[in-house]
């Protein structure tokens, strides 16, 4: 973001790298398996991918599966039910970025969850889930 | 990093922008401020659909939605509150305060826009490759940054 020496910078440049820097280096970020070991520490029980997959994939008593955007095997693109806007693969194997962040992970289960499935996902079916897609290659 | 770091990262960085602009006398911050909520405006509510420009909807329609975003059309749209004072601020302030207000508060529903798509023959808007009448980016490449010009339409069969 700064491209200038440390000499060069301005304070509001400064304090800037200080604010990135110390973001960058905080809680959010991590890799899918950190995010699964937390999921499943959480729902004090192994998570099963096989439970995953069906959890994904089918419907929860409402209209919408995950799978109703992602693809029932996300390895690629997938699109969303109502607005047809391409959804960039889930699956960390086919796109690295995915499950690094965990706020982000947290905001798209909580928004998620609520349309699939009415109400918030627990641990264990996070975990579940996050199992599954890690198994998956592209 | 946090939705809240992300935001007080970019105001951050406007001021930077803006302290370093006004060194070396060059165009004013808003500017920049104004291409950093744009930046948000795609990253939160371009990843579900077309990031529909502000001049699209009357500030009216911006407040009605961003006040209701778990309840976004039939899908949670939640976003931290930081990030939602941000985007309606910004929404509100760049949205046509001439423009009626549509039915629903849908794009698609507005005046201009049934005048602007009449000339399409029935059954455009339900081809796959298209889906909706809100998937501006089908058919228009550069939507995303608030393009339409009626040049650079391609249609998809």
């Amino acid at each position: 973001m700064t491209t200038g020496t440390p000499k060069s910078r301005s304070p509001a440049a400064a304090l800037l790298a200080v604010v990135l820097g110390s973001a960058c280096a905080g809680a959010a970020a991590a890799t899918p398996r950190d995010l699964l070991a937390d999921y499943s520490a959480r729902a004090s029980g192994s998570a099963d991918p096989a439970r995953g997959r069906a959890f994904f994939t089918t419907a929860h008593g409402r209209d919408w599966a995950c799978a109703s955007c992602h693809g029932p095997t996300p390895v690629s693109d997938g699109r969303h039910a109502a607005t047809g806007k391409a959804i960039r693969p889930l699956a960390p194997s086919a796109d690295p970025a995915r499950f690094t962040d965990r706020d982000k992970v947290e905001k798209w289960f909580r928004r998620n969850c609520a349309d699939v499935v009415g109400r918030a996902c627990t641990d264990a079916e996070k975990a579940d889930v996050l199992a599954w897609l890690i198994t998956l290659n592209r | 990093m946090s939705s809240a770091l992300r935001v007080a990262a970019l105001a951050i960085a406007a001021a930077a922008s803006q302290s370093a602009a006004r060194a070396a006398g060059a165009a004013p911050a808003d500017t920049r401020a104004s291409v950093d909520q744009a930046a948000l405006h795609r990253q939160e509510c371009g990843a579900c659909h077309t990031a529909f420009a502000p001049r699209l909807l009357p500030p009216a329609s911006w407040n009605a939605l961003m006040n209701d975003l778990p309840h976004h059309f039939g899908t949670d749209a939640s976003v931290e509150p930081a990030t939602r004072r941000t985007l309606t601020s910004w929404l509100v302030s760049q949205g046509s305060a001439g423009r009626a207000r549509p039915e629903n508060d849908r794009i698609t529903r507005s005046g201009w826009f049934r005048s602007e798509h009449s000339e399409l023959p029935a059954g455009v808007w339900s081809r796959p490759s298209i889906k909706s009448p809100s998937n501006c980016g089908a058919c228009h490449a550069r939507a995303d940054s608030g393009a339409f010009n009626e040049h650079d339409v391609r249609i998809p069969r």
